[in-house]
């Protein structure tokens, strides 16, 4: 049976120059970057290699960039280190309702502690109003964190304008970049961010390393204790092979991203208008244009998104779900949601994301199955009986 | 999260699905945890299930419980039928994963209400 893989947003396959660069800091460069000796100095050139080739994808200077051990505790690290480190100014912050979990749950917990968390509303692309950010901002304000590409969607959120107006009020603004690292340019000299979080994984990386880019004077705490790792701001051996990995795997999409993104852009652009021609009563979620070229949204009218997925994987194709109801909580979406899509409609989407080893034949084989599934599932559908009465 | 064999072969070939022409009774039920919906339609005769039918609009388990559930009822007289519980479908199918428990309420309570529609159908015509 044919294997389709369309689920990079949840992560990519290693890449394999990227794994060759990070062989040896498993075998005879494994030292600590820590220590005097040569094993030590190795490793440190090693560190400190990768962390000009992570600057150049912010283009900032590689002391503002951290590693971590991926998104989530970027996240993690740029909300809540912001968060503690400026309690004495205020406790406010201000977020989007279409967060990443990492950055939604560490204001919950912000929340408990005594912070105060304002969520903008987004319109039905996912877009939040500039004007709605102006309006909240307080004099206890700290920190405004707004994603730059929603995962689930796709959809690129303009934040130029929202990192402005943040700037103006002296408000830090961070951004979850993990989705659009590599996809599209993140220049902080254009825009200003004061903090980003990435991940190596969603870019042909390795699992479990990702940084943070900290503009230089940011007040921030670290989340954990120990060494002078990092400059004091994230204790605990660096994790070479793998920081090592990210710096290999950033350099790599830098190098051809625009040659990448016509490719996803055919791939998904002839998916979507083929798709159309065979299923009926399908939308696409998210903005239709303003969005990265890898990712589609869509909503099969009828039929709950996890049946799907099940019998996609039973011929093959690996895809998501945009609801809940696979990663365990069972709400539907809360970003769907939060971009006022009926909750039938939001069950009913599924997250086709495309990478660079895919090909226009994983396309055509894709279509070649799913019309068949989508129609049996909808004729077990009462809701899609219904609505064709 | 993993699907034991026999939720993924009632997922795959799913019995008795569709609807009954002019049914004895029909149970229709959304699930208030994830807005899932199933609809079952069962036909009496001498108090017994002599054919059942579902739709369902719902996750894996949701299709393969509602299979299961109408083959466990068929022939079965009502009084049988009103004892099989959520328990009885999730155990027919070796278990659901933890966070899919409730999806097997969803099979249940449309049976337990198509079997309330039917009584009090009776009753109105009696
Ligand atoms: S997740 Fe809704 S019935 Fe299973």
């Amino acid at each position: 049976m044919r294997k389709v893989y369309l689920d990079h947003s949840a992560t990519t396959p290693v890449h394999p120059e990227v794994l060759e660069a990070m062989l040896p800091y498993y075998k005879e460069k494994f030292g600590n970057p820590s220590s005097i000796h040569e094993y030590g100095k190795v490793a440190k050139v090693a560190l400190e290699e990768a962390r000009e080739k992570v600057a150049k994808l912010f283009n900032c200077s590689p002391y503002e960039i951290y590693f971590t051990s991926g998104g989530t505790e970027s996240d993690n690290l740029a909300i809540k280190g912001v968060a503690f480190a400026n309690k004495k100014k205020g406790k406010h912050i201000i977020i989007s309702s279409v967060e990443h979990h990492a950055v939604l749950e560490s204001c919950k917990f912000l929340k408990k502690e005594g912070y105060e968390i304002t969520y903008l509303p987004v319109d039905q692309y996912g877009f939040v109003d500039p004007f709605d950010l102006k309006k909240n901002i307080k004099d206890d304000t700290i920190l405004v964190s707004i994603m730059h590409v929603n995962n689930e969607t796709g959809t690129i959120q303009p934040i130029e304008e929202l990192v402005r107006i943040a700037k103006e009020k002296g408000v830090y603004f961070h951004t979850d970049a993990v989705q659009s690292a590599g996809k599209i340019p993140i220049d902080v000299g254009k825009l200003p961010v004061d903090l980003a979080s990435i991940s190596a994984h969603k870019i042909y990386g390795p699992k479990g390393v990702g940084a943070i880019y900290i503009r230089k004077g940011t007040r921030i705490i670290p989340l954990s204790h120990g060494g002078h790792h990092e400059r004091s701001r994230r204790a605990g051996t660096e994790n070479i092979p793998g920081i090592v990995g990210l710096g290999e795997a950033v350099e790599m999409v830098l190098k051809d991203m625009d040659k990448h993104n016509k490719h996803l852009k055919n791939l998904t652009e002839t998916f979507f208008k083929k798709l159309k021609e065979t299923v009926k009563d399908i939308q696409l979620n998210g903005h239709p244009e303003k969005r990265i070229p890898s990712t589609l949204n869509i909503s099969f009218k009828g039929v709950e998104g996890e049946s799907i997925i099940l019998s996609l994987d039973m011929k093959g194709v690996a895809v998501a779900s945009g609801s809940a109801c696979t990663s365990g909580s069972l709400e539907p979406s809360h970003v769907l949601s939060a971009m006022r899509i009926e909750p039938a409609v939001a069950q009913s989407s599924i997250r086709f994301s495309f990478g660079r080893e895919n090909v226009i034949d994983d396309v055509d084989y894709t279509l070649s199955v799913l019309p068949e599934i989508i129609e049996r599932l909808r004729s077990m559908s009462p809701i899609y009986a219904q609505s064709k009465k | 999260m993993s699907y034991s064999d026999k939720v993924i072969e009632h997922f795959t070939n799913p019995r008795n699905v569709g609807e009954i022409e002019n049914p004895d009774g029909v149970g229709e039920v959304g699930n208030p945890v994830c807005g899932d919906i199933m609809k079952l339609f069962i036909k009496v005769e001498n108090d017994h299930i002599v054919d059942v039918k579902f739709k369902t609009f719902g996750c894996g388990a949701a299709i393969a419980t509602s299979s299961m559930i109408t083959e466990l009822v068929k022939n079965k007289t009502l009084e049988e039928a009103e004892k099989i519980s959520r328990k009885t479908v999730a155990d027919a199918l070796d278990g659901l994963p933890k966070n899919k428990l409730h999806c097997s309420n969803l099979a249940a309570d449309a049976l337990h209400k198509a079997i309330e529609d039917y009584k009090k159908r009776k009753k109105s015509n009696a």
